[in-house]
């Protein structure tokens, strides 16, 4: 047999390179940088490798081939396995500013005294003389920068993936990193160890479909590629039931990976466990890259059997908003209750992948799925990450307060921090004028062309419920007064300008999104079609 | 222009250009708008000056609404409207929503309404909050209502109006809270909130209808387009329209949150809650009037809907004892009439449309006397507890009978006018109809001249220490205004004026003569209030009101007080299986899925083991969770594919 040397496009593929080799220099570094400067020579390397993948990211974007006459533009690299099109980049782009949203998060100090938000030696078990050690000496792990750095490049290889096997590969370098950084929380140990377990087994179970489906799937078409799969489902005459099977295994994983309901339940958990900037990071990047994914294996990999695949969404869709809406009404944890509320934007999204695929299917002036999902993707990460570095600021003497009872009457003490709260859950909510708004306009449209009205009545619904339990959280801010007997009230640490910045462009974004959110909206329209 | 059946035809909205003083559309809505800014952003640095800037700024937007309708005035009917495009609010691809606004004659009528009552308010709420420590918040948020209220009737979509339509419901939850100190307030307005969102759904429903059909949800593309689309779709169409209208408009069934709106300061039930947001329903049905007009069931919906609501809010307004919730009670029934003259169509919208503009004068008057005469009774709202308030109040007195005479239609003044038409116009089309309206006329005539007697005539109740006293003038002189608008109101009908200036937007209407003269059915209209009043003279003029409502009462009076049990009927329809459904869910989520387990089916043994070494309860039903969808998912494709 004849090895043939692959050739690799590293005009196109070198942001993601770029993030995987800050990854790599930052494992050197935990090994020969004194431990006094790792802390800045890791944030500094992070925080440029990203910006330098970003820009790189939006060259690559402006130098795509136009294919099949301005319907899609890109490529199909590394021998059809990694597609950089227009979705790609896209995608590409939003994961890394989160990203970098993240870093600024991740390198914050000033909230816990002059250390970070992780722990001082996670290998310490809690309560002992080591932990009080390492905390006392001020201790901390910067090796969450270069385990942040491989899940930016999980993330920026999912969506990109154009056969199983590098989905499959790009699914776990993204999530293995995440479980370790769930596991690091600096307050409330057992429960962040906690959460980062049950996040990787329930990860590791659902991978496990995952990996069944994919060898399925293999078994039915016989390659790995999206495009002969496509192929093979077109010309299918009579294995059906294996790729059923495949189809409904692999789609396990992804929805797992997106907190879709029934395979929601950890979300919650990890969510709240999870230091508060990995949670915002992963709420915002992990949905992206998966949907990305997501989007790109329905359509592309399975785009000619639709019908097989479309109902079955149509049922998870709705019981994910319901879930989500219904669970969130009764949570009483600011984090819970950001969680199950990204469930129920998950449902959202989903029926935005509902929608109609084909720009020739479409009346004039309607978007398509892809572009709705996109755009709506950018506005709920800006909502979300934004929200949960207010949650990082909101402070009793035990670290973060997250519980309701401790946010009462907030909006009287920090009326700033508790009115950008409010503008974010609002625009979570869906109020017009805010990102959120045309980001729901966006799916919901283009559910509804392709027929899909049960959904879109669900989805209309949920979101009414949705806005009923925000505007619970903006009236225990505002409207009820702190009440000490019932225990210590929640005030706002100041932030270093790592936070506030992160919080600041977090609202324009959602602000700017809400009242001209035209750019963004072309740019997603700009990425046309995925390359197959 | 579409031709209807019968002769009638319905416009199409085409709107030229904004130039010379239609330039200055904008400022109408910006104005107010920057007042709430300045107010809300500026904080405590306002509050010496804020409530002048929240006063001046709506008056501001009056001037300009009328130099603009002075000079519409002198346009011809197929120059009367005017748009301005703002700027690209959604654009993608096709996909095309602009920040514009329409101002034609309905807008140009609802303009000098909200901007005119609205500025009487602001100025009468310089008096009334005089003492409340926030009150320049108060100015931020009526403000911000005026401004949403503004782009509600003016966008030339419907998602502009979907904005005004969030922002003014915004504006009532925070104003109907605004004493959030009072757990009743927080209450009323959560409800209110809760409500109108089921409403929402209707007009989010309907707007991504509107665009799924006809590719845009602009007036003039969907006007012109409308007959493309079939009369299912449009019935469709229509009934989520209605459904907006009937939570926005506290329309049966969605009426329960108006009562309690009645938890906020008494302006904002004035403005908001009588004169202009409840409203909005009457204006989303005439100006989607290409949808109604194509779709004759749905009207009949409208129309069943509005009878329903006129004799169920006339019902309320019998029983109550409060003065605000009687008054609340009136309006959801003469927002009946409103809907009955949207209902009846190309016929009935102007008049719809008149009824509105007098209501807004003869109610607003009413609810800010009643206003006064709280402030002058220590806000005691219980009108058992007045009487004979007329001769220490005498302005408020007067004003109030202004008002009084026109609501229940004394000839003459405007409510006369307004209502005659609607009941003439329904008794033509419908007998049933037309007999309602003038059942609903004549309990009017009934719970109003119970409110006046109890009021300001009968023997004094006051509680003890109880000195009432006219109020200052800065409250009095709005109340006079609103008098003299009440009683003149009707000039607007000479020479059918309205009629003929809203032609452009509600289209011809050939004209259909009553089964009786049209003479003769006034003449009835004035004998069934007439009697009202007599039996309302009757039971409350002549005998001592008691201080304590009476108990042993009939079960009218019973249902009427409980406000037609409509509150029960939510909770028994609505509230509770909905609370049943998420505990459900919650129990579900966590225990049902455990407790399979603990039950103990097969294969599941590796998850056990990870339940163990994890040292939880709840990982190994996650897990068991996450492999009960598997299974779901495969098995669902399975099964929808190979059937």
């Amino acid at each position: 047999m004849d090895f043939v040397k692959p050739t690799i496009e590293y005009s196109q593929l070198w942001p993601m390179l770029v993030v995987y080799g800050v990854a790599c220099a930052g494992v050197v570094i935990e090994a020969f940088v004194p431990r006094a400067l790792r802390f800045g020579v890791q944030t500094v390397l992070a925080a440029l490798g990203l910006v330098v993948a970003l820009g790189g990211t939006i060259w690559v974007g402006s130098n795509l081939d136009e294919l099949g006459g301005g319907v899609a533009r890109g490529a199909i690299d590394v021998e059809g396995t990694i597609v950089v099109d227009g979705p790609t980049v896209f995608l590409w782009g939003i994961i890394l500013v989160f990203a970098i949203g993240g870093v600024l998060l991740f390198a914050e100090r000033r909230l816990e005294g002059g250390v970070s938000a992780f722990a001082g030696q996670a290998a310490a078990l809690p309560g002992t003389e080591a932990e009080r050690l390492a905390s006392t000496r001020g201790l901390e792990h910067t090796e969450v920068y270069p385990l942040m750095m491989f899940a930016v490049g999980g993330m920026m290889l999912f969506p990109a993936a154009n056969d199983l096997l590098t989905l499959f590969v790009a699914l776990e370098v993204l999530s293995l990193p995440l479980y370790l950084l769930c596991g690091l929380a600096r307050r409330r140990r057992l429960l962040s160890q906690e959460a980062a377990l049950k996040y990787f087994l329930l990860g590791a179970f659902s991978s496990a479909f995952f990996a069944y489906g994919v060898a399925l799937v293999y078994g039915f078409a016989g390659s790995m590629g999206f495009a002969e799969i496509n192929e093979a489902v077109r010309n299918d005459t009579d294995n059906g039931v294996l790729l059923l099977i495949g189809l409904g295994m692999v789609s396990v994983g992804l929805l797992f990976k997106v907190g879709a309901a029934p395979f929601h339940s950890w979300t919650p958990d990890v969510y709240q466990g999870a230091p508060t900037p990995v949670t915002a990071f992963m709420a915002a990047g992990t949905k992206i890259a998966a949907f990305g994914a997501m989007l790109r294996l329905y359509y592309v990999a399975f785009g000619s059997d639709r019908w097989s695949w479309q109902p079955m969404l149509w049922v998870i869709a709705i019981l994910t908003m319901v879930v989500g809406a219904v669970l969130a009404v009764v949570q009483t944890d600011m984090k819970r209750l950001l969680a199950y509320s990204s469930v129920a934007h998950t449902g959202f999204l989903l029926t935005g992948v509902l929608g109609v695929q084909q720009a020739s299917e479409l009346s004039d002036g309607q978007v398509t799925s892809l572009q709705a999902v996109l755009f709506y993707l950018a506005t709920y990460g800006f909502a979300i990450i934004g929200a949960f570095a207010v949650v990082t600021l909101v402070r009793d003497s035990g670290g973060e307060a997250t519980t309701f009872a401790r946010w009462q009457g907030l909006g009287r003490r920090s009326p700033l921090v508790a009115g950008l709260f409010a503008f974010f859950l609002l625009s979570m909510a869906g109020i017009p004028l805010t990102a959120g708004f045309v980001g729901k306009w966006a799916v919901f449209t283009v559910a509804l062309s392709a027929g899909a009205w049960p959904v879109v009545i669900a989805a209309i619904v949920c979101s009414i419920i949705a806005v009923f339990f925000y505007v619970r959280v903006i009236v225990l801010m505002f409207f009820v007064d702190g009440d000490a007997a019932d225990g210590e009230l929640a005030v706002v640490t100041r932030p270093s300008l790592l936070t506030s910045g992160t919080i600041l462009v977090g609202v324009a974004a959602t602000l700017v999104l809400g009242i001209v959110p035209g750019p963004v909206l072309d740019l997603a329209a700009n990425a046309g079609q995925f390359v197959r | 222009m579409y031709a209807l059946q019968g002769g009638e035809s319905i416009p199409v909205v085409d709107p030229s250009s904004a130039d010379g003083v239609f330039a200055l559309l904008w400022l109408v809505v910006a104005l107010p708008l920057a007042g709430a800014a300045i107010l809300l952003v500026g904080g405590k640095y306002t509050d010496r000056w804020g409530h002048l800037l929240g006063t001046l700024l709506p008056i501001g937007s009056f001037v300009i609404s009328l130099v603009m309708f002075i000079s519409v005035l002198g346009r011809d009917d197929s120059d009367r409207q005017v748009m301005q495009h703002l700027y690209t609010w959604i654009e993608a691809g096709h996909l095309n929503v602009g920040m514009d606004l329409l101002y034609d004659p309905l807008s140009a009528l609802f303009l000098l309404l909200i901007t005119g009552v609205g500025s009487l308010i602001h100025i009468y709420s310089i008096g009334y909050m005089a003492h409340d420590p926030r009150r320049r918040r108060f100015f931020g948020y009526l403000n911000l209502f005026v401004a949403a209220m503004l782009m509600l009737v003016l966008s030339e979509n419907y998602l502009g109006l979907f904005l005004g339509w969030e922002g003014v419901g915004l504006a009532s939850y925070l104003l109907i809270g605004f004493w959030q100190h009072k757990p009743s307030a927080a209450a009323a307005a959560k409800k209110a909130f809760v409500i109108n969102r089921v409403g929402d759904m209707g007009l989010s429903l309907a707007i991504m209808m509107f665009f799924v059909l006809f590719g845009s949800t602009s007036f003039s593309v969907i006007s012109s387009a409308a007959g493309n689309a079939s009369e299912t779709q449009m019935t469709v169409l229509g009934l989520l329209l209605l459904l907006a209208a009937c939570g926005k408009s506290a329309q049966f069934p969605l009426q329960a949150w108006l009562l309690d709106a009645m938890e906020g300061p008494t302006p904002v039930s004035a403005l908001i809650h009588a004169a202009t947001m409840v409203t909005a329903g009457v204006y989303l049905i005439v100006r989607s009037n290409f949808v109604f007009e194509l779709a004759p069931n749905a009207q009949t919906v409208v129309i069943v809907i509005a009878g329903i609501s006129i004799l169920w809010g006339a019902w309320i307004g019998c029983a109550k004892d409060d003065i605000k919730k009687a008054l609340a009670g009136s309006t959801m029934s003469q927002i009946g009439y409103m809907m009955l003259g949207a209902g009846l169509g190309v016929a009935g919208y102007a008049f719809a449309i008149f009824h509105l503009l007098t209501h807004g004068f003869f109610k607003a008057n009413m609810f800010l006397g009643a206003g006064s005469v709280m402030h002058g009774m220590d806000d005691d709202v219980d009108m058992r507890h007045y009487g004979a308030i007329r001769k220490a109040m005498p302005i408020t007195f007067l004003t109030f009978a202004m008002g009084y005479l026109a609501i229940i239609g004394f000839p003459g003044f405007s409510g006369f006018w307004s209502k005659d038409k609607i009941i003439e116009v329904a008794l033509t089309q419908n007998i049933v109809v037309g007999l309602v309206a003038l059942l609903g006329a004549g309990v009017t005539g009934f719970y109003m001249t119970r409110l006046m007697l109890m009021t300001f005539f009968t023997e004094k109740r006051w509680s003890k220490g109880v000195h009432p006293h006219e109020s200052p003038a800065v409250m009095t002189g709005p109340l006079v205004v609103l008098a003299a608008l009440s009683v003149l109101g009707g000039i607007m009908l000479a020479g059918e004026w309205i009629v003929d200036f809203l032609q452009p937007v509600t289209g011809v209407s050939e004209h259909e003569d009553p089964p009786i003269p049209v003479l003769a059915v006034s003449a009835i209209a004035v004998v069934v209030v007439a009697i009202g009043v007599a039996v309302a003279w009757f039971v409350f003029g002549r005998h001592a009101v008691p201080r304590e409502a009476p108990r042993d009462v009939s079960f009218v009076t019973r249902a009427g007080r409980e406000e037609v049990y409509g509150n029960q009927i939510n909770d028994t329809l609505v509230v509770n299986p909905s609370r049943h459904l998420t505990s459900g869910l919650l129990v579900t989520d966590k225990r049902v899925v455990d407790g399979v387990l603990t039950g103990g089916p097969v294969a599941i043994g590796a998850i056990a083991t990870i339940a163990r070494r994890a040292q939880n309860g709840f990982v190994r039903s996650y897990a068991l969770s996450l492999l009960g969808g598997a299974l779901i998912v495969v098995l669902a494709l399975l099964a929808v594919n190979l059937t």
